[in-house]
């Protein structure tokens, strides 16, 4: 039970983090995903992130932050592992999964579907 | 005609003023309490598949990625059906930074612009906001993993 608390807060906090930057700067929702991912990227690289997914599972895991974390700590991870090959194969072998399904799922839902209206 | 120029930079202003007094100012406790709760929630969802994922005994690492490919399914299907959007109008960053307001951003623009042919159109058109996601994160990755390599 305490998971779904931690994932509720965490998760809706970095949500309002989103909205204020769309609320009280220029930014649009393209921008505040763009930034997101670089954030958790570097977040992720500082060693910040992990301990965060660790405390708020899904809550950090979910937003967009946590796919620039997957990309980072991959890589880190390969690096470790492979040596300078990391840098290249790390993040793509870490984000596989939700890069495919988002492409092959968008695609198909893309065909399937038509816009309203 | 610098005046002229003058000029018409003065009466955009004045415009700009007057349309800023008259729009009403976005109610931003509210945004952000939609923000919080649909985010949250979404959030909330994601947990439970994780943890019904690891309750079957996958590892944890697999466990994760199978959660985000449930929830950029769904992302990407309640767009389809048109649902996704119209949550979207309330929930502003709430649905557009979870994961699936990612897929949302791939499926919304490929669907709008299908007309346009499946090469230009939606192959195209899927990437008009993931693309410079991938690119940046795959950027900030590649410098942080090169930055790493040369401290080892």
């Amino acid at each position: 039970m305490q998971s779904y608390f931690m994932a509720f807060l965490i998760g809706g906090l970095i949500c309002v983090i989103g909205q204020l930057l769309m609320d009280l700067t220029p930014l649009t929702p393209a921008h505040v995903l763009v930034l997101f991912v670089v954030l958790g990227g570097i977040l992720s690289g500082i060693g910040i992130y992990q301990p965060l997914v660790d405390i708020a599972g899904a809550g950090a895991s979910i937003p967009i932050l946590g796919f620039g974390h997957t990309l980072v700590s991959g890589t880190l991870e390969e690096v470790a592992k492979t040596g300078i090959v990391g840098v290249f194969s790390g993040a793509l072998t870490a984000a596989a999964s939700g890069v495919m399904a988002a492409v092959v799922f968008g695609f198909l839902m893309a065909i399937i579907f038509n816009p309203k209206g | 005609m610098p005046t002229d120029k003058q000029q018409i930079i003065n009466q955009q202003q004045q415009y700009q003023n007057k349309v800023k007094k008259v729009s009403p100012k976005p109610p931003l406790l509210k945004n952000t309490i939609w923000a919080f709760v649909v985010g949250g929630l979404i959030c909330t969802l994601g947990q439970f598949f994780q943890n019904s994922f690891l309750d079957l005994g996958v590892n944890k690492k697999d466990a994760s990625a199978l959660t985000s490919v449930v929830m950029v399914f769904l992302g990407a299907f309640f767009t389809g059906i048109g649902v996704y959007d119209e949550l979207g109008r309330r929930a502003g960053a709430g649905s557009v930074v979870p994961i699936t307001g990612f897929a949302n951003s791939i499926v919304a623009p490929a669907m709008e612009f299908k007309r346009e042919g499946y090469v230009f159109g939606i192959g195209a058109k899927m990437f008009v906001i993931a693309g410079p996601v991938l690119v940046y994160g795959m950027v900030t990755a590649f410098t942080i993993g090169l930055l790493y390599w040369l401290m080892l």
